[in-house]
């Protein structure tokens, strides 16, 4: 085990800003990435909610004419 | 056939003769921006020489590359052309040929002028015309794949240097750097046979990836 | 028995065989990337030349050959679209691009954070480095050429044409960049040999590399999916999708 304690983990031999700066970042792109994809196709369902809900207006007005 | 498109491209180059004035205008002008930004200190602008001048070359020659198939695409020719008998790469080196008469050759011709405006020594000067004149070829080949990958696209401009900056790299090191190998009175005939290499490479191949980037944009 | 490989070829039964896959290479990156990077900040010992700054290595080197491997890959997928039409291959390679470039990005990134301490300046012209940032703009004229073009077919078709002009053009970029480095050595400090690497580090790192390797599957299959459900939503197997709730 190379850290005694927690903030001397945090400190990072004194390179912390350097190394939490990046796997900061990493983290970040990876989160981000994973959100924009589920936002992308959340907005494609709801697209395809809105064609769901027109189908069954039209077979409404099938049945009633 | 060949000889037949160049000389229609030239034709139809000399009919509108401004957009040949302009890229050499814009070159002449890119290249004496740098001393106004940078001050007239000769030793700094005789080191920057060579990699200002292949910048602007560089920039001159994208100018008018996605002129070199749009007019014709507007008005229908280019499709009378794909669907001629003639091989349509040859076509494509016809018409890039006619490109780099009218882009490529007056920037080579333009260089020395610019050298001596940034005192360079008369040898630097002439490897930096040689290498111009091996290296605007390749410009014009491989600018030739972005022009007709972006054919009719709204803001090809802007897209075809995005696609075909990160290609004109090699020969941009090379080019700068032979000059600069001249003047530090290295040997510099490794670099331009790279160049030479490059033109040779890009004479076979880009013409061919030319004409099946127009089937695919004109589908 | 036979698998008839063809039938994961249409865009319908890939869709659910990459539902069925994501879970697997996801809960496979989480357990890698614990595992690597306890044994990175756990096990290796501190560096004896660069103390502790070196441990960004175990994300630096994993994003750079992640983003050189995927280019690679992003190409030979666009090059079997072009070449069998297979419309699927190509949605594959528009997938893979965003997440190629962002590893490019995080490459840079995490370089120049790495670079700070050890040279004193953020960015340093290292050749490596170098290509690394005209491969993050190779990425980026593949994905805008895309997105310029509105019919999907011409945007694969272009994008493949590209991506394969740009593979062929990597190794040419490289040493041309490499050899740049070397002439003018006086001007930048590069470090050619990788540092001494403990075992416990080389093993940290091979670790994260995988961990990269099953997340970048993970999320391209995610984002393929979706790329066909954007294409295939006239189709009739999105429209029964679409009855029991999108899957």
């Amino acid at each position: 085990m190379n850290w005694s304690s927690v903030s001397e983990f945090l400190s990072m031999g004194g390179y912390g800003f350097y190394v939490w700066g990046s796997y900061a970042m990493t983290l970040v792109c990876v989160v981000g990435e994973i959100i924009l994809i589920s936002k992308r196709r959340r907005t494609l369902e709801k697209q395809y909610g809105h064609n769901r809900k027109f189908d069954q207006k039209r077979d409404i007005n099938e049945t009633t004419s | 056939m060949l000889v037949w498109i160049i000389k229609r491209d030239l034709l139809l180059a000399v009919r509108r003769r401004s957009d040949v004035l302009i890229t050499l205008f814009f070159f002449v002008i890119v290249v004496s921006l740098f001393p106004l930004s940078v001050g007239p200190e000769m030793n700094l602008l005789r080191t920057m020489a060579p990699g200002v001048v292949w910048v602007a070359a560089l920039l001159a020659s994208m100018l008018s590359l996605n002129r070199m198939f749009s007019n014709d695409y507007q008005d229908g020719t280019l499709e009378q052309m794909m669907i001629s008998p003639q091989s349509l790469s040859l076509l494509v080196l016809g018409k890039t040929f006619a490109h780099w008469l009218v882009s490529g050759l007056p920037l080579v011709l333009m260089a020395p002028v610019l050298g001596i405006q940034y005192d360079l020594p008369s040898d630097a000067l002439s490897v930096l015309v040689i290498s111009l004149l091996i290296g605007t070829p390749v410009l014009s080949l491989i600018g030739a794949i972005g022009a007709a990958l972006t054919l009719g696209l709204r803001g090809g401009g802007v897209l075809v240097s995005l696609l075909v900056l990160p290609l004109y790299i090699p020969i941009l090191i090379f080019g700068s750097g032979a000059v600069e190998a001249n003047m530090a009175g290295i040997d510099f005939a490794a670099h331009l046979s790279l160049i030479g290499a490059f033109l040779l490479v890009s004479l076979v191949f880009a013409p061919w990836v030319t004409a099946w980037s127009l089937r695919v944009s004109l589908e | 028995m036979s698998i008839n490989w063809y039938k994961y070829s249409s865009p319908s039964s890939f869709y659910s065989l990459a539902g069925k896959m994501i879970p697997v290479f996801a809960v496979l990156a989480a357990i890698l990337l614990v595992s690597g990077l306890y044994v990175g900040f756990f096990v290796a010992p501190t560096d004896f030349q660069q103390g502790e700054a070196y441990r960004i290595i175990f994300i630096h080197v994993p994003a750079a050959w992640m983003s050189m491997f995927l280019y690679v890959v992003m190409a030979i997928w666009a090059g079997i679209g072009l070449a069998f039409n297979t419309r699927l291959s190509s949605m594959m390679a528009t997938a893979i691009a965003p997440t190629g470039a962002m590893f490019t990005f995080l490459a840079l990134w995490t370089g120049s954070l790495w670079g700070k301490p050890m040279w004193g300046t953020w960015w340093v012209w290292d050749a490596r480095l170098t290509s690394e940032l005209i491969l993050l703009f190779l990425y980026i004229g593949f994905m805008s050429l895309q997105a310029a073009i509105d019919d999907p077919r011409r945007a694969d078709k272009a994008g493949a044409i590209i991506a394969l002009v740009g593979v062929v053009n990597i190794p040419i970029i490289y040493f041309s960049v490499q050899w740049w480095n070397t002439l003018h050595q006086g001007a930048s400090v590069s470090v050619n040999q990788a540092p001494a690497m403990a075992s416990t580090m080389l093993t940290g790192m091979l670790i994260m590399v995988f961990a990269a390797w099953m997340y970048a599957i993970a999320v391209i299959l995610k984002r393929v999916r979706v790329i066909i459900l954007e294409r295939e939503g006239h189709t009739a197997w999105v429209a029964e999708l679409q009855k029991e709730g999108i899957a």
